[in-house]
């Protein structure tokens, strides 16, 4: 019995193994581990809330959980644009925190095995480096794999262990 | 089979953890209503023992032996009290007993919560109980009967747990179980064993049985033979009792004591005989039989033998006797939480129904009645399940008593704790987290704040110092305060140790009194100088911090030297729900907490008054209160920017009133506070002035704002 149910957790652990959802930002596409995206949402009405940053544009109510919302633009400091019906919000999860991020459009999911992804250069001036966990190469071109532990903790926090 | 052990195993442990954390809270109850009246009753006595029995029973099962051992003694120690009903029991001594086993399991006890060996030596204790015991049994030659005991003590310490237990054992009970000769040679036994009603997965409790038995016996037979392919065989322990049969060198007392460690073993029947063969053969044809024709066994079996039928009933009488139950059920608290999400969904759901605009214009009837049945059932149906979430905090404040009661004792002051407000109902994942804090607080009360009875005596004060714990439901938060008696914090010590400590945020003439107390709260702060058992490891405060911290709190300290100090803990009442005034600021929504809320109207230009400063101020009824405009506040943009337009709240806090601007008042409604997301919690919401979040009928988000923090602010 046990040991079946096992069977499934790894054959689901196997499946979304080296599968990332990847999405537009402007020019570059981005990707992330599929396991901690809990689903894809249109654009909906965002409620602001005081004495956050301006990357952080509020809180959605996602069916009774309510969630902050991040628009991934901002935060890698590139011009804003209006949100379309394209606009999604990609909502990830993980251990317990949830936050959604704002992206211009999902593509599509990938599987890049890992002789494919390369570390991302080790300068650590670039802001959106700090995020990017590895770059990926796929026939349709290069994709930044994204760091979903760090974009969900503070990055005041992050700037401290940096400098330790 | 190992996986299926394993996560049975957690299973168990996870239900032995529980069962018995609630055996502790009932013992505890027990003892200090024992305290409190100086008498121990005979239901009092035997309860203890039932408890005891209890956690002997599971952890020996659970294989941690030293809790067994432990409680086995204490065990025996009732067992004697009950059994001489015995009048001149030191009470003191006796409960003081009882707490340090109750200490010790606790320690182990999360000891294995924390994934850790339990590996305490409960030979102390046990030592002690064991003495104790001796003192009652010979109150005149206690001495001698303590240095026999420490000769045994020595000789059976390198023993094996097992055999250790039985040594144990036979020297305690040796005067009151009647021993059977220990015979040496293989026995033959027949064991009846009956689970307690209830026990639930009957088939694995004798499993459990019989693994425990296997080491000890060479021959092992039980009916039913299947215990796990066999579905039957649940109904069949549960009806006509576990059959063991076997054959084994170890003396009648050992069986007996495996058998009956056993978890929820309620009833054994052992018999030595000559032989069973001819019943295990009938049991086998039996089983064999109904393998091929699917018809009833084990009545059969038990049909020839008229007295067990007889027993039976007798047993199933005693079962049903014993179980005093309460009608209530432990639930899940994600489940709870899951419930509590779809109910908010089904609120929601409904007014995107019967709010439909595609309905607009329609001349609907009966749709409109059906439609308010619907709402007031949904009302219904989400005041429930409020409430079911909804405890009450009483049990955690009445564990507190415990505390002060050790440390009366170690300290060698009087201080008597003062409750109110138990009734206060606050959210379960609240209270869970309230304990830990609540307990560091009235330590530090007790140790640092009470002062000795010469001490009190001298200063004038009455020589029994004060503890007061209170629960207040403000409205939208809970207050809990701790107030004692004592000395009060001294403001120059405060200061020079956090000198010391580098912990001064800015200057000492600048900083207020509010300011200097509120240091103690800082990591690595702790103001007695030496070290005591109880508080003082500089562990203090800071862990109070955080764990308040984490359920979204605030504590406040204020203190009068050598009048006392009170310790005031704003707790959210997440999840709860709260009436409150839905106002609008531009786009967004907020709620105002009903009970905050004194009045509201539209302001005359001509009350309305500047400061030097630019402060708007408005005159009512002679007295002038200070205006918050909520879209300066929160940096947004309001729709409406003269005071005369819009409408004005006058909100109060505590001592503190001032008025609210919004452009518009929307309605009243019942809301549900939400916490704010965990991910936002690193940046500074919480003294932004937002309480919560709340999701309203038509699924848009309103924050709820915090009164009292917002106050602080002007």
């Amino acid at each position: 019995m046990a040991d079946h149910v096992n069977e499934v957790e790894f054959m689901e652990e196997d499946t979304q193994k080296g599968r990332f959802l990847t999405f537009q930002l402007g020019g570059e596409v981005f990707g992330i581990e599929i396991k901690y995206v809990t689903e894809i949402v249109g654009i909906q009405p965002i409620t602001d809330i005081p004495e956050v940053p301006n990357y952080v544009k509020g809180i959605i109510n996602l069916r009774g959980k309510i969630i902050p919302v991040v628009d991934v633009r901002l935060k890698f400091k590139k011009e804003t644009i209006p949100y379309n019906d394209r606009t999604c919000i990609v909502v990830i999860d993980l251990d317990e925190v949830s936050m959604g991020l704002i992206v211009d459009a999902v593509s599509e999911v990938l599987t890049i095995t890992e002789e494919n992804i390369v570390p991302p250069p080790s300068y650590k001036t670039g802001f959106q480096n700090r995020y990017i966990k590895g770059v990926g190469k796929t026939d349709s071109g290069v994709k930044l794999l994204l760091d979903c532990k760090k974009l969900l903790t503070s990055e005041e926090l992050q700037e401290i262990s940096e400098l330790e | 089979m190992s996986d299926e052990s394993n996560t049975f195993n957690e299973q168990m442990m996870e239900m032995f953890i529980f069962e018995t954390n609630q055996a502790i809270e009932q013992l505890e109850d027990i003892l200090l209503q024992i305290e409190k009246e100086s008498v121990m009753t005979e239901e009092n006595i035997n309860e203890i023992f039932r408890i005891m029995h209890t956690i002997k029973g599971s952890s020996s099962m659970m294989m941690i032996t030293n809790v067994a051992k432990a409680t086995h003694s204490l065990e025996d120690l009732f067992f004697f009290v009950r059994e001489k009903q015995l009048q001149n029991v030191d009470l003191d001594a006796t409960c003081d007993l009882v707490f340090n086993t109750i200490d010790f399991i606790n320690q182990e006890i999360s000891k294995i919560e924390n994934k850790q060996q339990a590996d305490g030596d409960e030979e102390p204790l046990v030592e002690q109980i064991r003495r104790a015991l001796a003192r009652l049994k010979n109150p005149g030659n206690a001495k001698e009967q303590e240095d026999t005991h420490e000769l045994e003590m020595k000789e059976t310490n390198e023993n094996s747990e097992r055999e250790d237990q039985g040594v144990t054992d036979q020297t305690v009970k040796k005067h009151f179980i009647e021993q059977t000769p220990e015979v040496l040679e293989k026995q033959r036994y027949i064991a009846k064993v009956h689970f307690e009603e209830d026990c639930k997965m009957e088939n694995i409790r004798a499993f459990t049985v019989v693994r425990n038995l296997a080491d000890h016996v060479d021959e092992l037979h039980h009916n039913p033979i299947e215990l796990f392919e066999d579905e039957n065989s649940t109904k069949a322990i549960v009806e006509n009792g576990f059959d063991l049969f076997f054959t084994t060198a170890e003396p009648y007392d050992n069986i007996f004591q495996i058998l009956d460690t056993s978890l929820f073993v309620e009833k054994i029947q052992l018999e030595q005989v000559d032989s069973y063969d001819a019943l295990v053969k009938q049991i086998e044809k039996a089983q064999q039989d109904e393998e091929m024709v699917q018809v009833e066994t084990e009545d059969e079996l038990i049909k020839e033998d008229p007295e067990e039928i007889l027993q039976e009933k007798v047993n199933l009488q005693n079962v049903i006797n014993v179980g005093k139950k309460k009608n209530i059920i432990s639930v899940n608290v994600e489940k709870m939480d899951l419930l509590m999400d779809l109910v908010g969904e089904i609120v929601i759901t409904e007014s995107m129904v019967t709010k439909n605009p595609d309905l607009a214009g329609l001349e609907l009837d009966s749709f409109n009645k059906a439609a308010r049945q619907l709402r007031k059932l949904n009302n219904e149906l989400q005041d429930i399940v409020m409430s079911i979430r909804m405890i009450e905090i009483g049990p955690t404040f009445h564990k507190m008593h415990r505390i002060v009661r050790d440390m009366n004792k170690k300290l060698n002051k009087k201080a008597e704790l003062f409750i109110s407000g138990e009734e206060t109902e606050v959210d379960k994942n609240i209270i869970d987290a309230l304990g830990e804090p609540l307990l560091h607080m009235i330590r530090n009360a007790l140790d640092h704040g009470i002062e000795t009875e010469e001490e009190r005596i001298a200063k004038g004060k009455p020589t029994e110092g004060k503890i007061q714990l209170e629960a207040i439901n403000t409205g939208g938060d809970v207050l809990i305060r701790i107030t004692d008696d004592g000395k009060g914090l001294d403001r120059d010590q405060i200061l020079q140790k956090a000198k010391r400590n580098l912990l001064l945020p800015k200057s000492e003439e600048d900083m207020t009194d509010k300011e200097v107390y509120n240091l103690i709260l800082l990591p690595g702060f702790s103001t007695k100088e030496d070290v005591t058992e109880f508080s003082g490891r500089g562990v203090g405060m800071d862990v109070v911090q955080k764990s308040i911290d984490k359920i979204g709190g605030v504590i406040q300290i204020d203190s009068k030297m050598n009048e006392g100090t009170i310790i005031n803990i704003k707790i959210p009442l997440t999840l709860a729900i709260i009436d409150g005034m839905k106002i609008s600021v531009g786009q967004s929504i907020f709620t105002i907490p009903t009970t905050t809320i004194r009045e509201s109207f539209k302001p005359e230009k001509k009350d309305i008054i500047k400061d030097t400063a630019g402060n708007e101020m408005i005159l009512i009824r002679g007295e002038c209160y200070p205006i918050v405009r909520l879209d300066q506040l929160f940096d947004m943009k309001g729709y409406v920017s003269e005071l005369e337009k819009g409408i004005l709240v006058v909100v109060e806090s505590e001592e503190v009133s001032f008025c609210v601007f919004a452009d518009d008042i929307i309605g009243e409604q019942q809301v549900v506070v939400k916490p704010i997301p965990a991910y936002l919690r690193q940046y500074n919401i919480k003294n932004s002035g937002i309480a919560g979040c709340a999701i309203l009928g038509n699924a848009d988000i309103s924050l709820i704002l915090d009164i009292a923090g917002i106050a602080e602010k002007i």
